[in-house]
């Protein structure tokens, strides 16, 4: 098939990649671009692994085709280097032992982010709730609600 | 666990969308619910036209009583109140519990109900709310009752050369109560048993049971169900022998707590 170009903005740099249409956005953020940070875990949109901003919001790598990204602004874990939110949750999650392997933790880290700055009075019920979507197979959870929670009431307190 | 080939295609104008689908092209939204598809190679269509970039695809209109929803309008701006008054409100509720929040970041109204997944969410509360699906033909739109917009599994009314243009759904009383109840194992999964209940001052009450594997069981006077939960509820899931004992149990109890949820009788 074809490929087609694709324009992007991926982690506040202009890019461009050569794509078949049928690839999805987290196989041209990994293969083409080097941007292994973001996993691909189910390739169906259940497990949260291959969570990534779209246009500002996160949304579903795997699912997200070549051809339907052209023109999107997209950022990756690694395009959260300079970002605060994104530091109080790494030193968080460490400090609460949210992760083990490593493997959901991009996903995790960019649905979190969007919970705290979204969600600034979640309760635990609430930060489950809205976490369900990315599974983690080591931690069992506990961890990382709690991470998330320490940075939603440090917030609370600086606020 | 990649999809087959597909070439892709961008229209700018509606004609031109219109085109493209007569030729062929699966139309495609926000890809939620068509990507995982594509990803199972279950769905393998030669061209996918992405209808998110034409004029109008979102937003919300109020006009003489009726609220008309863009098809591409996200389950995520409805999460966040963009369809105004009660019946917003209740919009607002249901779209919470739909999957996860990046997957109604992209998912939309018109996507989903296109797909007509029988256990997907605006498939079994449209029909409860009443109101329309707009669909745009080469010889323009016409409206199809929401109550029987859905036909089958991943089937619905709209016939090929037409696209799902808007939802339309009546602006609601202040007074009006509404209960929905689904059984998913997991937040976010497709549920097993779906009920809705809706009670309009000095109307008679309707009750939608869905996610069955078929069609959404509409029910347009509901005032048994209201006035005796119990017996009605086991009644109802009675026509429904295949269903099994367990699911027949989870659609009883679904019908049972919706009517709770809205108030009861």
């Amino acid at each position: 098939m074809k490929k087609i170009t694709i324009s992007l903005t991926v982690n506040g740099e202009p890019r461009q990649v050569l794509a078949e249409p049928r690839e999805q956005l987290v196989d041209l953020l990994r293969r083409e671009l080097m941007l292994t940070g973001t996993h691909v875990g189910c390739e169906h949109g259940v497990c949260g692994a291959c969570t990534v901003e779209i246009d500002g919001a996160p949304a579903r790598s795997c699912i997200s085709h070549a051809g339907s990204c052209d023109g999107a602004s997209v950022r990756t874990i690694e395009g959260f280097g300079e970002d605060a939110v994104m530091a109080d949750l790494r030193e968080a999650f460490s400090h609460e032992h949210a992760l083990q392997c490593g493997y959901c933790t991009p996903g995790m880290l960019v649905v979190a982010r969007d919970v705290v700055l979204r969600l600034p009075e979640a309760d635990e019920a609430r930060v489950r709730e809205e976490m369900a979507g990315n599974l983690c197979r080591c931690t069992g959870y506990r961890g990382i609600v709690r991470a998330v929670l320490r940075v939603l009431a440090a917030r609370r307190l600086h606020a | 666990m990649k999809p087959a080939s597909f070439s892709y295609v961008r229209p700018n104008s509606w004609p031109e969308a219109l085109k493209l689908v007569a030729a062929g092209a699966r139309p495609g939204a926000g890809t939620q619910s068509l990507g995982p598809l594509l990803n199972l190679r279950l769905a393998q269509p030669d061209t996918i036209a992405d209808l998110r970039h034409l004029p109008d695809y979102a937003g919300v209109a109020v006009e003489g009583g009726v609220v008309r929803i863009g098809a591409g309008t996200t389950h995520a701006a409805i999460e966040d109140g963009a369809v105004p008054g009660r019946v917003g409100e209740i919009m607002a509720g249901v779209a919470r519990g739909i999957a996860y929040r990046p997957v109604r970041n992209r998912g939309t109204i018109g996507g989903s109900l296109a797909h007509a997944d029988p256990a997907a969410d605006w498939v079994a509360v449209l029909p409860a709310l009443g109101g329309a699906a707009v669909a745009l033909g080469p010889r323009g739109e016409r409206r199809i009752a929401s109550a029987g917009f859905v036909k089958g599994i991943f089937e619905t009314e709209l016939a090929a050369d037409e696209l799902l243009r808007a939802v339309e759904v009546p602006v609601l009383p202040a007074e009006a109560r509404w209960g929905h109840w689904k059984f998913c194992r997991k937040v976010g999964e497709f549920s097993k048993a779906t009920a809705c209940f809706l009670a309009l001052p000095g109307k008679a009450p309707r009750a939608v049971l869905a996610a069955l594997d078929w069609p959404p069981l509409v029910i347009e006077d509901a005032s048994m169900l209201a006035k005796d939960p119990v017996a009605e509820a086991a009644r109802i899931v009675t026509a429904f022998p295949e269903l099994g004992a367990w699911r027949r149990a989870l659609a009883e109890t679904a019908l049972r707590r919706a009517v709770e949820r809205a108030g009861g009788a």
